[in-house]
């Protein structure tokens, strides 16, 4: 490839890649949703060791959090009109 | 105790060993069956780090087989740091020596995705550039633009199509794997780590902009594998995710 090309084909991409920006991001984006996982499937990479991964013991706990496709953590319902939320919730805590 | 360590530690990972000598309880009898519980609860417990830290693996093996491959492995590798969160380090590697888990010719590059979400998980945190400041370089500096990426980011290559694999086992409802090697870039957008797809040419021009190569040359070790090489798609995956942490011109 000539250099000149080359030059507008790299120039272009990142053109391209600015112009998408924002735009093709949301649609793989995900968004933390608390009060939807079931007990012990809360999302956390954090491996062995640690103490957040599937560490809920209630189901739909309002604390923990899995994530999901953004847009549509607050439209889902589970069991017994539980809604999802962005922001941790205070119903379905683990009794202390 | 006057057990020496190496004497303690040798009897540790195997069973068949007797009790250290001079090993000796709270009331200084022998310690006999105490040691053998200790021995059990060292085993279990890496046992129980390695499923916690494959869950894809141990998902695509049935827990059983997982606790099968975690003993072997534990017992030829056990930890070499006292962190526990990255034990497994080499389990990707030894997986695809194990002769018992052959047939299963991806479990190794899937061991690879769920090792590389740890270690991008505790990789040191980098702020992302803002995109307007590569799209305001000119063209000429732009190929001679070097990019410094994030400390999270991992790159996987495989034969075998590892993400559709790891999404069919993560996602409810995810399509079928089909055949076809795959390439994935593990990023870290905040603080959640997440494994995509790459294009053809994509882990090329990454691997390349990783060793400190020029936006230029990155796009040309990206068509040199694939001529429908597209730069922008893998800049768009980059940019999404916060992994263009500086650019020198």
């Amino acid at each position: 490839m000539s250099n000149t090309i080359k030059t507008l084909a790299v120039a272009g991409a990142v053109a391209a890649a600015f112009a998408s920006y924002g735009t093709t991001a949301s649609a793989q984006a995900k968004e933390k949703c608390f009060g939807i996982a079931l007990a012990g499937e809360n999302g956390c990479a954090a491996g062995p060791g640690t103490t957040c991964a599937g560490s809920s013991t209630v189901d739909y706990q309002g604390n923990a959090w899995k994530l999901v496709d953004a847009g549509t953590c607050v439209t889902m319902e589970k069991d017994g009109g539980r809604m999802g939320s962005l922001e941790p919730l205070d119903r379905d805590l683990p009794k202390s | 105790m006057n057990v020496g360590q190496d004497q303690f530690r040798a009897a540790l990972l195997d069973a068949t060993q007797p009790v250290p000598e001079g090993l000796t309880d709270g009331a200084g009898a022998p310690a006999g069956r105490r040691y053998s519980v200790y021995r059990n609860n060292v085993a279990v417990s890496l046992t129980e780090a390695l499923i916690e830290g494959f869950p894809v693996v141990t998902k695509l093996l049935g827990e059983v087989n997982m606790k099968g491959l975690a003993g072997l492995y534990l017992r030829r590798h056990p930890p070499t740091s006292p962190i526990l969160m990255l034990y497994g380090d080499s389990f990707p590697d030894f997986v695809a020596t194990v002769p018992q888990v052959a047939h299963l010719g991806y479990l190794a590059d899937v061991a690879r995705i769920d090792l590389a979400l740890r270690h991008s998980y505790h990789a040191a945190d980098a702020d992302a550039v803002d995109p307007a400041a590569l799209a305001a370089l000119p063209p000429e500096a732009l190929i001679a633009a070097r990019l410094t990426l994030a400390p999270a980011l991992r790159l996987i290559r495989s034969p075998w199509p590892i993400h559709a694999i790891w999404r069919f086992n993560t996602e409810d409802g995810a399509p079928k794997p089909e055949p076809g090697g795959q390439d994935v870039a593990v990023l870290r957008p905040g603080f959640d780590p997440e494994p995509h797809l790459l294009p053809p040419g994509g882990a090329a021009c990454i691997a390349a902009l990783m060793s400190g190569a020029t936006l230029g040359e990155a796009h040309d070790a990206g068509v040199t594998e694939t001529p429908e090489f597209d730069l922008s798609q893998v800049l768009s995956i980059l940019l999404a995710g916060g992994a263009i942490c500086d650019i020198h011109k």
